[in-house]
């Protein structure tokens, strides 16, 4: 077995199978630097992303295939999930061996299991739209803490631009220590130091009205609810637990 | 801005609001061209549930829970002794301005009890609206009643600045109206609707010529029937769904179990449950009548006046049907597909496009997520195993009645006892 091993970049994953087809090589496996773990017959090939062979597959994949395959191996990607390099290389080599799109080849077994991640994916992107919730900041900046299981934040962007463009905001990542910051005309990407206690809102950073703001939602939310219609499990199903507490609905104490 | 104050109204007015159904953000087109605040294109989001499962997607309140009539079913009626409270306008453009902003909301579900007259109120919700397009150059979704009675130059106004427009027509036959509500009367709610569906089909007519044309309730119109406050069946209730869709081109028709807020002996008492099942089994048939092809003759009719319980619509006209079956997974159309229960239109598209590449056998399908516990004795496949045996409709809902679970088991069960 031959492992290709790239530096977790999506430019890197696709230099990794030009060159698997470049070398014409089989039994392969592509490996994130990061979390390789050595064997001892391992084979080893080191791969040093170049944008030009990415873009090369880009548009192979594209010409060959169309638009949505393309698209359903970058939201594959971003779910980070074990072995998911090898699963893209697999639906990859079958998309140029069918010569034809794929990706609504639901009977074969590598396309399937790529649709259910992508689903997971655009699950997760949507509760993400859903589920941010921006505190202002002393310094006018709407501010979001979140953690998704996936990182889809590259997903979330364009949404938050088209519906806050007034308004300067971030959301930021907290397990992947990320941010996109938009500062009312163009988004970037940016990694902060942040306090410990980001989560409480404190007058340290947030104004003054922030907490009012977060108190009346929570009464709200406390308001609309039907007791004589009660379906805790169906709530959980909706709002899982481990999102909780970066909703202030949910964690604050009224 | 007073929080102690606008806290104790919010209280007031949003669980005055709970108990309109409709929570949709979606099916408007309006997009933030002027970076300005909101963008109302695409498809809706739920920013939360509360406890009892419901979706959060906009911030639902009353303008005012004061109201001039007394509604058997409704919680503002005017004999009801419960605290009053009304917002300011401005309270309620600050409100939906400061909760959007961070994120909370789609919009704003503006609605209220009727005070003075239906054109008064009718112009205080318009001036909501109107502050949040042009002054604060707002774009997110705006839901406003239509106030049964109110002028038709009001309710063109209105069309101008909502996404959505919705009259409840909250009681699903004259008789039971007559009864609970004596004072109303169904033309008052018919004419703000008929007005709205005129405007927007001359809007989108125009639209076709002349591009620039603005928009007129993009998201169209919705309404809402309760049911089990008074003794209709489910033929009645759906036959005036029907009519409301074909009659006046409803986005949505919205069925809401009646929750017991009274003592009145007109109603089911205080501690009736709330009928979640079948309010469950009537957006089934609402769904296959929007989205699955059927006709409402198929599933109610003098025959069949009421759904099954222990059954979903689509299954209970399979086993009275049962001689369209089995259809070849492989060969059939949509429409048919469409038909078979335990296939949704998720697998149904599935089928149509996997069944390109191969033919489909019964592991295939099963990996897609049919549900073939349901599906099997209907379909056949690129198999040789099939159900050969030629089973009563009786014996075929016994065995996928004893392959399956429901949610709905102590319902159910105290429904045998009771007739068992």
């Amino acid at each position: 077995m031959t492992y290709f091993l790239y530096d977790g970049s999506f430019e890197g994953l696709l230099t990794s199978i030009f060159e698997i087809y470049e070398y014409k090589l089989d039994k392969v496996s592509i490996c994130k630097i990061s979390t390789y773990e050595k064997g001892f017959f391992n084979k080893e090939i080191e791969v040093i992303t170049q944008q030009e062979k990415s873009t090369r597959l880009q548009k192979g994949i594209i010409k060959m295939g169309s638009a949505l395959d393309f698209s359903q191996i970058y939201r594959a990607f971003l779910s980070e999930l074990k072995g998911v390099e090898d699963l893209i290389l697999n639906y990859t080599q079958y998309l140029f061996t069918e010569k034809r799109s794929v990706a609504k080849d639901y009977a074969n077994k590598h396309v399937l299991e790529i649709s259910q991640i992508v689903k997971k994916i655009g699950r997760e992107k949507h509760r993400m739209d859903a589920f941010v919730r921006f505190r202002l900041t002393k310094d006018n900046i709407y501010f979001a803490t979140v953690a998704p299981d996936f990182n889809v934040l590259p997903l979330n962007e364009v949404h938050f631009r088209k519906r806050y463009a007034d308004q300067k905001w971030c959301i930021y990542d907290l397990k992947r220590n990320y941010g996109i910051f938009y500062d009312l005309h163009k988004t970037e990407i940016i990694s902060l130091d942040l306090p410990t206690n980001i989560l409480s809102s404190s007058e340290e950073f947030f104004k003054p009205e922030e907490l009012h703001f977060q108190q009346l939602w929570k009464n709200y939310f406390k308001s609309t609810t039907i007791s004589s219609r009660i379906n805790k499990k169906l709530h959980q199903q909706h709002v899982p637990k481990r999102y909780w507490k970066y909703l202030s609905e949910k964690y604050l104490q009224v | 801005m007073n929080y102690e104050r606008i806290k104790e109204k919010l209280n007031i007015l949003a669980d005055a609001a709970k108990y309109d159904v409709s929570c949709s953000s979606s099916g408007s087109n309006r997009k933030n061209k002027t970076n300005g605040l909101g963008n109302a294109e695409g498809i809706g989001i739920c920013h939360s549930y509360t406890p009892d499962g419901r979706c959060v997607s906009l911030l639902k309140i009353l303008l005012t829970n004061y109201c001039i009539y007394d509604c058997a079913y409704c919680v503002t009626r005017i004999s009801n002794d419960i605290k009053r409270a009304a917002f300011k306008v401005q309270e309620v453009v600050d409100l939906t301005i400061n909760f959007y902003r961070r994120n909370y909301i789609e919009g704003l579900f503006l609605s209220s009890g009727i005070f003075k007259s239906p054109d008064h109120t009718m112009e205080r919700l318009i001036q909501v609206a109107k502050k949040l397009r042009l002054e604060e150059n707002f774009n997110g979704y705006i839901h406003l009643k239509s106030i049964p009675g109110a002028s038709d130059e009001l309710m063109y106004e209105a069309g101008l600045y909502a996404d959505r427009l919705s009259v409840n027509i909250e009681i699903p036959t004259k008789e039971g109206l007559k009864l609970l509500a004596p004072d109303k009367n169904r033309k008052d709610f018919l004419q703000p609707m008929n007005k709205v569906k005129n405007e927007i089909q001359k809007y989108k007519s125009e639209r076709k010529l002349i591009k620039s044309t603005p928009k007129y309730a993009p998201a169209g119109q919705s309404t809402q029937m309760i049911v089990g406050a008074t003794n209709e069946t489910d033929a009645e209730v759906m036959y005036t769904a029907t009519y409301l869709y074909k009659k006046y081109n409803m986005k949505r028709v919205y069925y809401s179990g009646y929750i017991p807020i009274s003592y009145d002996s007109r109603l089911p008492a205080i501690g009736t449950e709330v009928p979640m099942l079948r309010e469950n089994r009537l957006y089934q048939t609402d769904w296959l009548l929007r989205f699955y092809g059927f006709s409402i003759e198929e599933l109610l009719n003098k025959n069949h006046p009421n759904l099954d319980s222990d059954i979903d619509p689509k299954l209970s006209w399979a086993l009275r049907n049962l001689h369209h079956f089995p259809i070849d997974i492989n060969k059939s159309d949509k429409q048919l597909l469409a038909r078979v229960p335990g296939l949704g239109m998720k697998s149904v598209y599935k089928i149509l496009h996997g069944r390109k590449y191969r033919k489909l056998n019964w592991e295939h399908l099963q990996k897609m997520g049919v549900a073939l516990n349901r599906a099997k004795y209907f379909i056949t496949c690129d198999s040789r195993n099939f159900e050969t045996k030629d089973y009563t409709p009786a014996q075929i809902k016994y065995k996928i009645l004893s392959t399956s679970q429901t949610k709905y088991k102590n319902t159910l069960s105290q429904q045998l006892n009771l007739f068992g």
